[in-house]
């Protein structure tokens, strides 16, 4: 059941007050209702962490002068899940010399792969549900098929793979939203406000379906990075601390100067 | 030349010649007469932008048909009181001597000094500090000395401050004005009645004039710093209570700009011990008024990338401080280890980084304020300004720098030990040339920087 808590700063303040029992039977009939969704949580952010990149396979004896590698452009989960939660579907805009530049993906695994010779920039669109958000969010990545390295050869069986992380944060989430996401992998999900309950997830039709989109056992996992935040939160504290330390010794130094010019200053001033 | 010669065309085109015709002319045009052409070309060869004086026309007066004299004459004023005559000359016109009043007598002016009976003394005006005496005498010089309460204080028998004078002035003729008339309404509108005498109020405020008059540079300079203060603060409070609504730039670039300016007025502002916390704490309030701004903005995005956000919220950290500030911190983040945009952006390591950035930042302050220190210090040392603030005592702080970079860079493991090489040449070459000015920090702040 719901607790109309006073977080809720936007939204009909009627639904709340007069039908919960109304409400929750409706989230649990399936599609809520629009009206619903305007109900946002302020100061509560939801985050999805995401990586993107490109997995780019020289074709070696196979590769012609406008075919040298076959790449995979692709946005996953950072640990691998199924991003359909949230994304309802993914546009790659590709160069322009590339038949039907705009490519849409419509499920997961958004991913793009096609071959070709040269290295641009590809913009992602990234279109979410609308119980998620009504605006979409653009992701920019070059494509990179040449090793650093240029001199080392080039291997037909180790692709060339960039990837970013990154995390897409989604202001004032909607109840609904919240409710669909509550316990789902890809999705780090906040700490409500105290007191605050959501309604029960909507069952999902389809268990077998749930799991597809993810990206555990796709192809090119093997060569996807890791991203760890414990190794750059260390360099960081320790990077502080030091900071610290000699902000410290500054202060002592300055106070120290301070006293001596004191002294020093010329009587006319005092 | 030539080619035209052999090509068969007049040497030199006709406009040329026309030119050549006509300036002569308008030389001889342009000089005019009555001022030598040297003299004339010193105004540049052009007219002038003021009409010159012709000289025929200075000679010139209109004829005038009266006859006029001028004649030793007696004359009085109805200023006076006696019937004193004294003489002066007198512009006499066809015979006829010049008529009316003295012209000055109209000047006379003197003070409507109200003055009251004894009857009206004993029914409105007595007063347990003033005697009938004193009040009296105090209205005798009024009317005498027009009011001047300075030269009536001097001149006063008891001794009384001008403002115990005006006091008693004021609310006597105050009192009498309201006793005579003959409803309150009517003396409503006058300037005694509506706005009276207030004593300490006046002796407040000349006190206090007085002592803004007699402050000592030392005490200007205090007053404007926490005056700047103050402002500052309001205006990140204001800018902090305007972020509810989405338009509230402009108060909060408002914030940053002072910052800026008290900061880069460190050198007409003398830093005193009150400075130093009020600097540490004045930029903090203005990009705390910042990143509230920002965080606000990103919230009205609905969603964006936590690399975004990072950026911005970087940006307005710095908002304050120039390019050469933001690239010293850069450069230190990299001495540090630190990657310039993290590599992995959660939540905690994007704020992490944030308050790292912010700490260089307050460090770099701090250095340039140790700076100005010491050179103020030297320059009270050796009893001249206009030293260049790079005369710090070198082996105290190189010595710190290279003891807490050095080492550090060591411990990050063995990309960094590329870096390290580098490095060493750093304190190295610092270490070889201890007096030469172009090497008063290690590499890795240039001396140019300051």
């Amino acid at each position: 059941m719901i607790n109309s808590s006073s977080s809720k700063k936007h939204g009909t303040d009627q639904q709340e007050i007069s039908g919960p029992t109304a409400k929750s039977q409706r989230a649990q009939m399936g599609k809520p209702e629009e009206s619903e969704n305007k109900k946002r949580l302020k100061d509560v952010e939801i985050s999805v962490p995401i990586v993107f990149g490109n997995a780019a396979f020289w074709l070696g004896k196979k590769a012609s002068d406008y075919q040298s590698h076959k790449w995979t452009v692709y946005v996953r989960g950072a640990t691998n899940e199924d991003l359909s939660v949230v994304v309802k579907r993914a546009v790659f805009q590709l160069h322009s010399s590339f038949n039907n530049p705009t490519r849409v993906v419509e499920s997961a695994p958004f991913e793009l792969s096609e071959s070709g010779w040269g290295e641009f920039e590809i913009a992602i669109t990234l279109y979410f549900h609308s119980d998620v958000c009504e605006k979409p969010l653009n992701l920019f990545h070059h494509l990179k098929l040449y090793p650093e390295d240029e001199s080392g050869p080039m291997s037909t069986k180790k692709p060339v793979v960039v990837e970013f992380y990154d995390e897409i944060v989604f202001t004032e989430p909607s109840e609904s939203f919240l409710a669909r996401v509550q316990n789902h992998p890809a999705v780090t999900f906040p700490r409500l406000p105290a007191g605050f309950t959501l309604p029960p997830p909507v069952p999902i039709e389809d268990e077998s379906k749930r799991n597809r989109g993810d990206t555990k056992d796709h192809p090119l996992s093997q060569w996807f990075l890791n991203f760890s935040e414990a190794d750059e939160l260390l360099q960081l504290a320790a990077a502080r601390q030091q900071v610290q330390a000699h902000i410290a010794k500054l202060r002592r130094q300055i106070s120290m100067i301070d006293g001596q010019n004191q002294q020093l200053k010329p009587p006319s001033d005092q | 030349m030539d080619a035209k010669d052999i090509l068969g065309l007049p040497k030199t085109p006709l406009p040329i010649t026309q030119e050549k015709k006509s300036r002569p002319q308008k030389d001889s045009q342009r000089k005019p007469d009555g001022i030598s052409r040297e003299v004339y070309a010193l105004t540049g060869g052009l007219a002038p932008l003021m009409p010159s004086i012709e000289v025929s026309q200075l000679k010139r007066r209109p004829p005038s048909d009266e006859k006029i004299t001028w004649q030793w004459l007696p004359f009085t004023s109805s200023a006076r009181k006696d019937d004193l005559q004294l003489y002066h000359w007198a512009r006499v016109v066809n015979g006829v001597p010049p008529t009316g009043d003295y012209s000055f007598a109209k000047y006379n002016k003197s003070v409507d000094v109200i003055r009251y009976t004894d009857e009206e003394y004993e029914k409105y005006l007595t007063d347990p500090t003033w005697t009938k005496e004193e009040t009296d005498q105090l209205f005798d010089f009024c009317e005498r000395f027009d009011l001047r309460f300075i030269i009536i204080a001097d001149r006063f028998p008891t001794s009384r401050t001008v403002e115990e004078l005006k006091d008693r002035y004021y609310s006597v003729s105050r009192a009498i004005l309201i006793a005579r008339a003959p409803s309150p309404g009517e003396v409503a509108g006058h300037p005694l009645v509506k706005e009276p005498y207030n004593v300490s109020q006046e002796t407040e405020r000349k006190r206090a004039l007085s002592m803004v008059l007699s402050q000592t540079k030392h005490q200007e300079r205090k007053d404007a710093e926490v005056i700047a203060e103050a402002k500052r603060i309001a205006e990140s409070r204001m800018a902090a209570q305007g972020v509810e609504e989405p338009d509230l730039p402009v108060t909060s670039d408002i914030g940053p700009e002072n910052a800026e300016k008290a900061i880069g007025h460190g050198d007409t502002i003398s830093p005193s011990n009150v400075h130093v916390p009020s600097a540490a704490v004045a930029p903090s309030t203005s990009i705390l008024a910042d990143n509230t701004s920002t965080l606000a903005s990103l919230r009205m995005l609905w969603v964006y990338l936590r690399t975004y956000a990072l950026e911005q919220m970087v940006q307005a950290a710095s908002s304050s401080a120039g390019l050469r500030t933001i690239k010293r911190v850069e450069q230190t983040l990299q001495d540090l280890g630190v990657n310039l945009k993290p590599k992995v952006p959660t939540k905690a390591v994007c704020a992490e980084h944030l308050e790292l950035r912010k700490e260089i930042l307050t460090l770099l302050n701090l250095q340039k304020q140790l700076q100005y220190k010491e050179a103020e210090g030297s320059s009270f040392r050796d009893g001249s300004y206009g030293d260049m603030p790079g005369t710090p005592k070198r082996s105290l702080r190189a010595a710190d720098q290279d003891r807490t970079f050095v080492p550090d860079t060591i411990s990050f493991g063995g990309e960094r030990v590329g870096k390290r090489e580098q490095k060493r040449k750093g304190p190295g070459r610092v270490a070889e040339t201890p007096s030469s000015p172009a090497h008063k920090r290690p590499r890795k702040l240039k001396a140019s920087d300051l």
